[in-house]
């Protein structure tokens, strides 16, 4: 089985005005491809690090960190931004939307970012709120929107540009459960695939069930990987 | 990207008025107080520039300005006169001579008595009569701001405007009958007196009588002949002082500069001006950049570099800062065009857009860098922090 992440002995220390503080000591993790894989525990226990490090927008003080098999930290600056934003995807708690662009604009973003005309890019973007059932929402900004609406194009804003992975912060913390459930729905059907991996950050017990593996933290470590079993 | 950056700029209506608002300050401030010190300081040299035909004006060596009257003896004009390269000496009686007005009050006027058989140096325009009346006996010929102002006949209505100076009206100058034959327009002075214009041989009778009162020698050169040798020579051979019409309104200029506090008062202004609009701008738009902080973080979460943020920027603040100093310009010319018939001095040249221009830029300049710098040193995991 190809791995989307591999993680090995990953260390990373914060300076805290003089005090050091570990966020990760020591993690090990492998993330397949085309699973769906949630990073659970405490706060402050590292989950967000951890993201953040496999993400490539933060540098680990020590240890490997391998997407799709290549070691970013080995990339300059500018080969890593380009990576990024070619292969992931973001959601996140807060949906982060640009509330001056209009829904389609805001999923435009990574197409923009990747050197597409804005007009075709908001062409595709318009096709995708479709398949995310916003169809007749993309002129609405980011305030005439429900939270669940604004999920759900923060989620299309993550797959316009077809990454090999997307990270989900806490994708449903800001919604209603019944909402919250519709999102996890829309992520497991439109944005896993044989070749997409997923890892979502959550405290969110009632969303476990979606994912193929969970990983638990706690004080910086890996303390277990449960597979489905763990679904209730 | 550029796009994004306009929609975010355009977003937070309020504060992209308010970068505006404080922009269009300082370029108005940048632009108005220049133009009104400009506007001042040419009204030192205006007599000078309506007097556009002769090229070298002579006078006693000791002036500094063009009101510093020292006047010369009558002789001084034939020995001008007789100086190889000049076609024609004129001379121009220039003094402040009390007017008598109807009502009995006084009011100081600047009297010009030009040359009796050519009237060289009379006013630039001619509103009524011709300036030939001048010929008729106690003629004089009267400006069109202190016919209807300083001069200006009360009106027997109280509180109503003062009914102006009009052809066929008398005036007393220092006790002598003066007959209204015509009104000129003519370039405000730097004191606004009223300008009187009459005969040289008429202006010498309402002159207190002194030993000398020929104020000014207006000459032509010949053809070809060049002007800055011309001067040395009439230097060289009367010992009085020369100068070329450029040369005069500079020596006039560099008085009032060197000698008043305008220029420093104006340029506290305009410092204060400068400090205060890049100080708002500075600070709203910084503001704006810490409001969109988590927006750029996401833009660099995903894949925007440092670079295109810049240009991002850059674009935001060159946007705000050509509204900005368009609006700030375009209220300076409305100010410049409502005032143009009253006594408020203004003139805006060129130099005054570029000038402001070149201040604008320093202040988005400077708003830009400051959020450059705090965008550069973002850390894109900031867009996880809740």
């Amino acid at each position: 089985m190809s791995l989307a992440v591999r993680c090995q002995n990953l260390t990373k220390t914060y300076d805290t005005g003089g005090q050091i503080v570990t966020a990760l000591n020591g993690i090990n993790l492998d993330i397949p491809m085309g699973e769906l894989m949630m990073l659970v525990g405490p706060s402050g226990c590292g989950k967000t690090t951890l993201i953040s490090v496999i993400a490539g927008i933060l540098d680990q003080d020590s240890g490997l960190c391998e997407l799709f098999g290549e070691n970013l930290q080995q990339f300059s600056n500018k080969e890593k931004l380009q990576f990024r934003a070619q292969n992931i995807g973001f959601v996140f708690q807060t949906f982060n939307l640009l509330p001056a662009l209009n829904a389609a604009e805001n999923v435009a973003i990574p197409l923009i970012i990747n050197g597409m005309n804005r007009h075709l890019a908001e062409r595709k973007a318009i096709e995708l709120l479709t398949q995310v059932g916003l169809a007749e929402r993309w002129t609405s900004l980011p305030s005439q929107l429900s939270g669940g609406q604004q999920q759900r194009v923060a989620i299309a804003r993550a797959l316009i540009h077809n990454p090999r992975l997307i990270v989900c912060d806490e994708p449903t913390s800001a919604l209603d459960h019944e909402t919250g459930l519709n999102v996890m729905h829309l992520l497991k059907s439109v944005a896993l695939q044989k070749d997409r991996s997923l890892v979502i950050v959550t405290h969110d017990a009632r969303i476990f069930e979606f994912a193929d593996q969970v990983a638990v933290m706690d004080d910086g470590h890996i303390i277990d990987v449960k597979d489905s079993a763990l679904r209730t | 990207m550029n796009y994004i950056a306009i929609k975010m700029l355009m977003g937070d209506k309020g504060k992209y008025i308010g970068i505006i608002m404080g922009l269009t300050f300082a370029s108005l401030i940048m632009t108005q107080q220049p133009a009104t010190f400009v506007g001042l300081m040419s009204r030192s040299y205006s007599f000078i520039s309506d007097l556009g035909l002769p090229d070298i004006w002579v006078m006693d060596a000791k002036v500094q300005f063009v009101d510093d009257i020292k006047p010369l003896q009558d002789t001084e004009l034939y020995r001008v006169r007789g100086i190889s390269g000049v076609e024609w000496a004129m001379p121009l009686y220039k003094g402040l001579i009390k007017a008598r007005l109807t009502d009995g009050t006084f009011q100081t006027c600047n009297v010009i008595g030009l040359d009796d058989a050519t009237l060289i140096g009379g006013p630039p325009t001619m509103l009524e009569g011709k300036l030939e009346d001048l010929r008729r006996s106690d003629s004089v010929i009267v400006d069109i701001d202190g016919a209807t102002e300083k001069l200006g006949k009360p009106s027997p209505i109280a509180g109503e405007k003062t009914i102006p100076l009009k052809v066929g009206d008398n005036l007393e100058l220092n006790d002598r009958r003066a007959i209204v034959v015509g009104i000129a327009k003519s370039t405000r002075t730097f004191q606004s007196q009223p300008v009187v214009y009459t005969t040289y041989s008429r202006a010498k009778n309402y002159a207190p009588k002194e030993r000398k009162l020929l104020s000014f020698i207006l000459l032509k050169a010949k053809p070809g002949q060049d002007l800055h040798e011309l001067t040395l020579r009439i230097k060289q051979n009367t010992g009085l002082a020369a100068y070329t019409q450029d040369e005069f309104k500079e020596l006039t200029y560099q008085y009032f500069m060197h000698n008043t506090g305008i220029p420093i008062n104006f340029g506290i202004s305009i410092a204060l001006g400068f400090i205060v609009g890049a100080a708002i701008a500075g600070q709203t738009f910084y503001n704006f950049t810490l409001d969109n902080i988590r927006q750029f973080g996401v833009l660099k979460a995903m894949g925007t570099s440092n670079l295109t943020l810049l240009r991002m920027i850059l674009l935001q603040a060159i946007l705000v800062g050509s509204i900005g100093y368009g609006l700030g310009v375009g209220l300076t010319a409305l100010f410049g065009y409502a005032t143009r018939h009253t006594i408020l001095a203004f003139k805006f040249p060129w130099q005054l857009l570029v000038f402001s221009g070149a201040g604008v830029s320093i202040i988005c300049i400077f708003a830009a860098l400051i959020s450059i710098f705090k965008v550069f040193r973002l850390e894109p995991a900031i867009v996880f922090k809740g």
